[in-house]
């Protein structure tokens, strides 16, 4: 945390716990019909243009049919991964008690299964929020994304490694799963992940068989074109994940914390962290949509089990509380929050002594600082 | 052989549609078009509704191909949507098994504060889709019918034991069948008329209807070891099926015990039994290991205990049924309600929904 953030006391720490544990509880007795009815006419659209992605694409080789097919099938797999899986498998649905939308049974159109997902972004990512050697999400094992990660030269591709990551989102959200930082450190042992790669594997074998066999071969001798358009809109569905999620926690700005200072937290300095860890995007509502409304990441770390339709709702209010406390809001348009997190990809890429103002050296205790990094 | 080709042949085409709907199953695209049209799980759309005393409804459901019967005494898990929440209740079919179209129907009474039963009461109309389990239960009679047989019933406990008759009677059986039902009075009999005539036609059936609140019943009052007497004189040859409010079944219980021919009884229960806090038992701490909360021993169950502290266990019929609630239970003595039995072993699983503590114990939820 840099030195220019408020400190709170302890007792508005209580009482920002209080407001926000308030707001929760209205909006939990508030779920009901309406909440149900939105996820399911998200569905049905996600679902339409599936089967009409799905349908185009049976004449793959006709350049206007591979076109719409390809956008179609685009725009299914991002709002099945974001707005319908990433949200159901945080469980903000499991109130309705319908299996289909269940946290524990749902699965998304992505290679990286729910199981192992689950473990690494619902507990690990959402407790240990931006807290350096704890939150694999930074920089996800591959990248500098913090200046409390140590520099070494293997950081000089920083820019090289976000591009793969970004073009490959969704097999580095599989393989995230693995920890193979972890692993060779030695912190986890080969045989520990068994069961991960096991889910791996079946999960990985589906999506493939389906993408890159199976449809294919239903349009015969247009299997290539059907091919390629199905390898674009998984694509395309990476980019756009990969920007959005890079979006949430590392713009400038963006707090991170380390495991001193997070020790023994109480209900307020968590939400605090979560606050001041996030950052958000604006725009329209369609496009909140097909962020699956993690442009409201603020809104979502607070309350990561609440259906995120309320989360645009809210942000009013979660905006008022930030100021009554004195804290920032991170927020800003796509372009902004975007370039802003890319200007720190190159940066981070160059030991810190490069850029002439070194903004906190040496005041943190990154113990796990090598961690992060996978040579 | 053609027909078994046949099936092998769909299936293998179901397979290949599941491969290509991966990860979601086939259901979830079927059901956007209509909710009867699912391959995989098993729905039953409502085809008729009828009122037949003022508080009760009942509903012919025609269950989709994925139904596969059920056995007289049985019950259904049925799914409805209220407020967005979908809640389970058991249903047991009053219908024959031997139905020939293969609907069934469903008599639901409406409880004053009960929420499904309610619900349907007031919104079950033709179309309405539900969300069914395959029946189960073993409250069933033998294959190798009973020469005599004697039914009880009180209240909404008819259902499962209308069944039992109706089955009976469509298999042509030719042994006594005793049907006894308590009500209040004549205007609260579900299926009063269908009984009447059950008995005209059948000369081995007979009915007897007994009112607790009025007289002109053939028996009047509570059941007793008189009623048992004048339904059926040889009840300690052959099985009682019971099934009714916990008043009646406690009741009968009792007079089958004092007769010594409680494994004469074959019961179902539709409500949970009443808990009585038990102050003796009520001491010590509960623990929920896996969310690391503590809490003083209140005496209720440890499912109500854990909500009460905040904690969101799994839960189904909250009655001790479908084991959804079960957990371990690491440390302590727990009382399961339904029998006064005693758990003393640790890392025992336990249904946490019947289960009270007694004295100090730990819980992995
Ligand atoms: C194996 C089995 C078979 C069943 N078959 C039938 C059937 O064929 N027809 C039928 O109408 N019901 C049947 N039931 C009961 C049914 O499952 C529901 O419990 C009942 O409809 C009440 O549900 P509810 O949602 O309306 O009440 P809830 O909202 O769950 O409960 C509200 C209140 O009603 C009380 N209550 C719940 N059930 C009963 C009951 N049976 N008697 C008295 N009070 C009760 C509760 O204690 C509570 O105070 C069966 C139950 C079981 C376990
Ligand atoms: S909730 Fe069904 S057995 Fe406990």
């Amino acid at each position: 945390m840099t030195t220019k953030t408020p400190r709170l006391t302890p007792q508005q720490f209580e009482e920002l716990g209080k407001d926000l544990d308030a707001l929760r509880q209205r909006l939990l007795d508030d779920l009901g019909e309406e909440d149900r009815k939105y996820i399911y006419d998200v569905v049905k659209v996600q679902r339409a243009l599936e089967v009409a992605g799905r349908g185009l694409l049976m004449a793959s080789s006709f350049p206007p049919a591979w076109i719409a097919g390809t956008a179609a099938l685009s725009l299914s797999k991002i709002i099945d991964n974001m707005e319908i899986g990433h949200n159901v498998m945080h469980g903000q649905y499991d109130w309705m008690r319908d299996p289909a939308m269940n946290s524990k049974m749902f699965e998304w159109d992505n290679v990286a299964p729910g199981e192992n997902w689950k473990h690494s972004h619902n507990y690990i990512h959402h407790t240990y929020t931006n807290i350096l050697g704890k939150d694999r999400d930074i920089g996800y094992g591959v990248l500098r994304m913090d200046e409390g990660q140590r520099w070494n030269p293997y950081y000089l591709g920083n820019p090289a490694y976000a591009f793969a990551l970004m073009v490959f989102f969704e097999w580095g959200v599989m393989l995230h799963d693995l920890e193979v930082d972890n692993l060779r450190t030695g912190r986890k042992k080969w045989s520990e992940t068994a069961g991960v790669r096991r889910r791996m594997w079946h999960k990985g074998l589906k999506q493939v068989l389906k993408d890159y066999v199976l449809f294919p071969a239903l349009t015969g001798p247009q299997f290539v074109a059907t091919a390629t358009a199905n390898a674009t809109a998984n694509l395309v569905r990476n980019i756009w994940a990969f920007s959005i999620i890079f979006c949430g926690h590392f713009p400038t700005g963006v707090e991170s914390f380390t495991e001193d200072e997070t020790k023994d937290e109480t209900r307020g300095e968590w939400y605090f962290r979560q606050m001041l860890g996030s950052a958000n995007i604006s725009g329209s509502p369609l496009f909140h949509i097909m962020t699956g409304n993690l442009s409201h990441q603020i809104e979502h770390h607070l309350f990561p089990d609440i259906p995120a339709r309320r989360y645009p709702q809210i942000a009013g209010e979660v905006r008022a509380i930030c100021e009554k406390y004195g804290l920032p809001y991170n927020t800003g348009g796509l372009t902004k929050q975007l370039s802003s997190v890319a200007a720190k990809i190159v940066k981070l890429a160059l030991p810190d002594r490069f850029w002439r103002k070194p903004s906190n050296p040496g005041t943190r205790n990154v113990k796990e600082g090598r961690a992060l990094r996978v040579a | 052989m053609t027909a078994q080709l046949e099936r092998k042949r769909r299936f293998r085409g179901l397979h290949l549609l599941e491969a290509l709907a991966t990860p979601h199953s086939i259901d979830r695209y079927l059901e956007l078009l209509h909710p009867m049209l699912v391959l995989r799980e098993i729905r039953g759309e409502v085809t008729s509704v009828h009122r037949t005393t003022r508080d009760s409804v009942t509903l012919t459901i025609r269950p989709n191909r994925r139904w596969r019967g059920f056995t007289a005494g049985q019950h259904v898990r049925v799914g409805v949507e209220i407020n967005g929440v979908r809640h389970t209740r058991y249903y047991s079919p009053a219908t024959s098994e031997r139905s020939r179209d293969g609907r069934f129907e469903l008599t639901v009474k409406a409880h004053d504060s009960g929420r499904v039963s309610r619900w349907l009461h007031a919104n079950a109309r033709r179309g309405l889709v539900l969300h069914l389990s395959p029946a189960e239960g073993e409250f069933t009679l033998p294959t190798t019918r009973p020469d005599r047989v004697l039914l009880v019933s009180g209240g909404s406990g008819i259902t499962p034991v209308m069944s039992m008759l109706r089955t009976l009677t469509d298999e042509g059986h030719h042994g006594e069948i005793v049907f006894l039902h308590y009500a209040y009075t004549e205007a609260d009999v579900p299926y009063l008329n269908a009984l009447r005539e059950l008995a005209a036609r059948h000369d081995n059936v007979r009915l007897l209807l007994a009112y607790t609140d009025v007289e002109g019943g053939d028996l009047h009052g509570f059941f007793t070891e008189e009623h048992l007497r004048a339904a059926a004189p040889w009840f300690a040859e052959t099985d009682t099926y019971l099934c009714g409010p916990p008043g009646l079944m406690a009741g009968a219980r009792q007079v089958f015990d004092r007769l010594g021919v409680a494994h004469r009884l074959r019961t179902e229960d539709f409500a949970p039994p009443p808990i009585t806090v038990d102050a003796e038992d009520a001491t010590g701490e509960v623990t929920f290991g896996r969310s690391a909360t503590t809490a003083p021993n209140s005496g209720r169950t440890l499912l109500e205990q854990a909500e009460a502290a905040g904690l969101k266990p799994e839960f189904g019929c909250r009655m001790g049924i479908c084991f959804t609630c079960t957990s371990v239970k690491t440390s302590g003595c727990t009382r399961d309600v339904r029998n006064g039995e005693l758990s003393t072993d640790p890392e025992e699983e336990i249904q946490i929904c019947v289960s009270v503590p007694v004295g100090d114990v730990a819980i992995d939820i």
